[in-house]
């Protein structure tokens, strides 16, 4: 803080600024404040214009425009001028039989996807982080980085390929235990756990460079003393790791339970097929479907509505709730 | 407290040598569990088509061939969505950019008026979205639907993006720079081009790479917003080959034998368009890492 104009109590502006109020001189106001930074600044302020507008365009006029959830849209009188239908939609949607499985498939494949992926990749962060700096684990890293740059699509199908039938590894594999040919993806019940380990294998090392950073940020004097005291391996990675990286992984686990309703309508999407449709299809899929494929956009914003803020709600809850028992939380 | 670096020669327990040996064997799965995926894919993609329609090869080709590639590299369908994948990719990378850092430079300024209440604006949007029909129609109305600025416009800007990028930017570029750069009669403009860019090429690049990359990757907008497959990005023509198994419809065959062959064909096509799509990605991957990396952590530090 060098003594800049905002801070000085007696500041020189009055020789560029008609004084109003003797008030004004002893503590300037918000909008003196904006004035000063405007006049200032207004080349920022302009070079600021366009992504605002962005935002503005794609971010709060779509959240504006999802009115059309009360309404009966029709394309010719736009989101604002067609008629209010009140609550109509999501009552249908509540009493549409399809409801209670949506709903219990998204929850379940959520819930599923949070547990499996919170943990595995503290486990290999810890472990990555005790073993000494080498080509060992510079290769482990690069390698179990690397899924994470592969596209959606390109992980669906790989997964596709190998779980096949007739021809995927996998099915060679449990074929040496004499176990018989299973068709994966042709059996609704199986979808989730490709969905959910499919996905652990794809985001397990990128996610662990986090917890890495957060552990190369602990203190080295907390471990030396833990050593001194005789602290085994184990014992440090309980009494000094794990409580130093305490405060990130709340952080990623509220964050990923305030996604919990919105996980990836891509993956979803492409593992689809009529035949495991009955735990496969969740709120986005549907969405997707009623809306673009069925061109009801009413309903389909409805049903998107609910999901946001379902999500919302819960973000807000489990941040709450975790900062009650842990101090850590998304925001104050 | 002394003791200085003389305490790291304390000896290793028995019980800490085998956890640490326990550690090796769980970082060795974990090698193998990621990389036998990745290895078979490529072992099949250079074998020959009746070998991998008969599931002989594991880890390493078997009757090595280049057909398949030379198959997917003659395809005008796939050739096509390359070159519209990297049209995206670099437009969308150059325009994701300059709005990332003209909104995120201001935002690092402290005496940026209101910058505290716009960043809580874009958190929000993180956190709530009107979702994907109201969005569909704002691009409909802008008159974008099938058309390549659907590609790049609508996602242009990422908030998480931003936040490393200010990050970076309030913790690099001290005041005093700026101060004195004012007194020499340096306008803001002046002083974000002429000196914060070239002070900030790491982040510069992380953030380019990962707006690139989810250029790269991403078949969803297409999905939605495109229906002229002349148009179409490399994902898209690969979800039809790949997982609609639609084939790339160019062949036309008439005996039984050529049918056997160009099924066989089809399945070895598969794995060499696995490679042939993540190529870019992978081949820039190990000089990218590192600052990928530091990107990473950048947005952890501060959430």
């Amino acid at each position: 803080m060098s003594g800049t104009i905002e801070v000085s109590p007696a500041p020189p502006a009055p020789v560029r600024e008609p004084v109003r109020s003797p008030a004004r001189i002893q503590r300037p106001g918000r909008w003196t404040e904006a004035r000063r930074s405007f006049r200032r600044h207004w080349q920022l302020y302009l070079l600021i214009l366009v992504p605002l507008a962005y935002f503005v365009i794609f971010k709060y006029i779509p959240i504006s425009n999802a009115v059309i959830a009360f309404k009966d849209y029709s394309p010719v009188k736009g989101p604002w001028g067609s008629d209010w239908v009140g609550f109509k939609n999501f009552d249908l949607f509540f009493h549409n039989p399809v409801f209670w499985t949506l709903l219990k498939n998204t929850f379940i494949l959520a819930v599923y996807l949070v547990l499996a992926s919170f943990p595995i990749p503290i486990v290999l962060a810890i472990a990555l982080n005790e073993i000494r700096q080498g080509a060992f684990k510079k290769t482990v890293q690069l390698v179990t980085y690397a899924p994470y740059f592969i596209s959606t699509v390109v992980v669906v199908s790989m997964t596709l390929l190998v779980l096949s039938p007739r021809l995927g590894f996998v099915n060679d594999a449990i074929g040496l235990f004499g176990i018989p040919q299973v068709d994966f993806l042709g059996d609704p019940n199986y979808f989730r756990h490709i969905y959910v380990w499919s996905d652990v294998w794809q985001t397990t090392g990128y996610s662990a460079v986090i917890y890495l950073a957060a552990l190369s940020g602990i203190d080295p004097a907390l471990h030396e003393s833990a050593k001194i005291d005789g602290a085994s391996r184990l014992q440090r990675i309980r009494n000094v790791d794990l409580p130093g990286i305490m405060p990130t992984a709340v952080i990623i686990l509220v964050l990923g339970v305030g996604n919990i309703m919105s996980i990836g309508f891509e993956k979803a999407f492409l593992l689809q097929n009529p035949l495991n449709q009955s735990q496969s299809e969740i709120i986005a899929t549907y969405v997707y479907k009623t809306g673009l494929l069925n061109a009801d956009f009413s309903m389909a914003t409805a049903v998107g509505l609910f999901n946001s803020v379902l999500n919302l709600f819960l973000l807000v809850a489990v941040n709450f709730v975790a900062k009650r028992i842990t101090g850590n939380g998304l925001w104050s | 407290m002394t003791r200085g670096a003389g305490d790291t020669t304390i000896a290793e327990t028995r019980g800490d040598r085998i956890f640490l040996v326990g550690i090796k064997v769980m970082l060795w799965i974990a090698l193998i569990v990621v990389a036998v995926p990745l290895i078979y894919i490529v072992a099949n993609s250079f074998s020959s088509a009746s070998a991998v329609s008969a599931g002989r090869v594991l880890l390493w080709p078997v009757e090595p061939s280049i057909r398949a590639y030379k198959e997917a590299f003659s395809d005008p369908l796939i050739m096509k969505g390359y070159l519209n994948s990297f049209i995206y990719a670099i437009g969308g990378t150059l325009i994701s950019v300059t709005l990332t850092i003209a909104i995120a430079y201001p935002l690092s300024r402290k005496t940026f008026f209101g910058r505290n209440l716009i960043m809580s604006a874009l958190v929000f949007t993180m956190l709530f979205s009107g979702g994907l029909i109201p969005t569909y129609l704002v691009v409909q109305n802008l008159g974008m639907l099938n058309t390549r600025w659907a590609m790049v416009i609508p996602s242009a800007i990422g908030v998480w993006q931003v936040i490393i990028a200010r990050t970076f930017f309030r913790s690099t570029i001290p005041d005093e720079l700026y101060e004195a750069a004012t007194i020499d009669g340096a306008s803001d403009l002046r002083f974000l081009w002429s000196i914060v860019l070239p002070l900030s090429k790491p982040v510069i690049a992380v953030i380019a790479l990962m707006y690139a990359i989810y250029q790269w990757n991403s078949y969803f907008d297409a999905l939605v917003y495109l229906k002229d497959p002349s148009l179409y990005p490399l994902q898209i023509v690969l979800r039809n080959v790949l997982i609609l198994n639609s084939g790339t419809g160019s062949t036309t065959t008439t005996s039984l034998a050529q049918q056997l062959e160009q099924q066989q064909l089809a399945n070895v096509l598969k794995y060499a368009l696995i490679v042939i799509s993540s190529l870019p990605v992978l081949v820039i991957y190990p000089f990218v890492a590192r600052h990928f990396t530091k990107g990473v952590m950048v947005g952890a530090v501060k959430g």
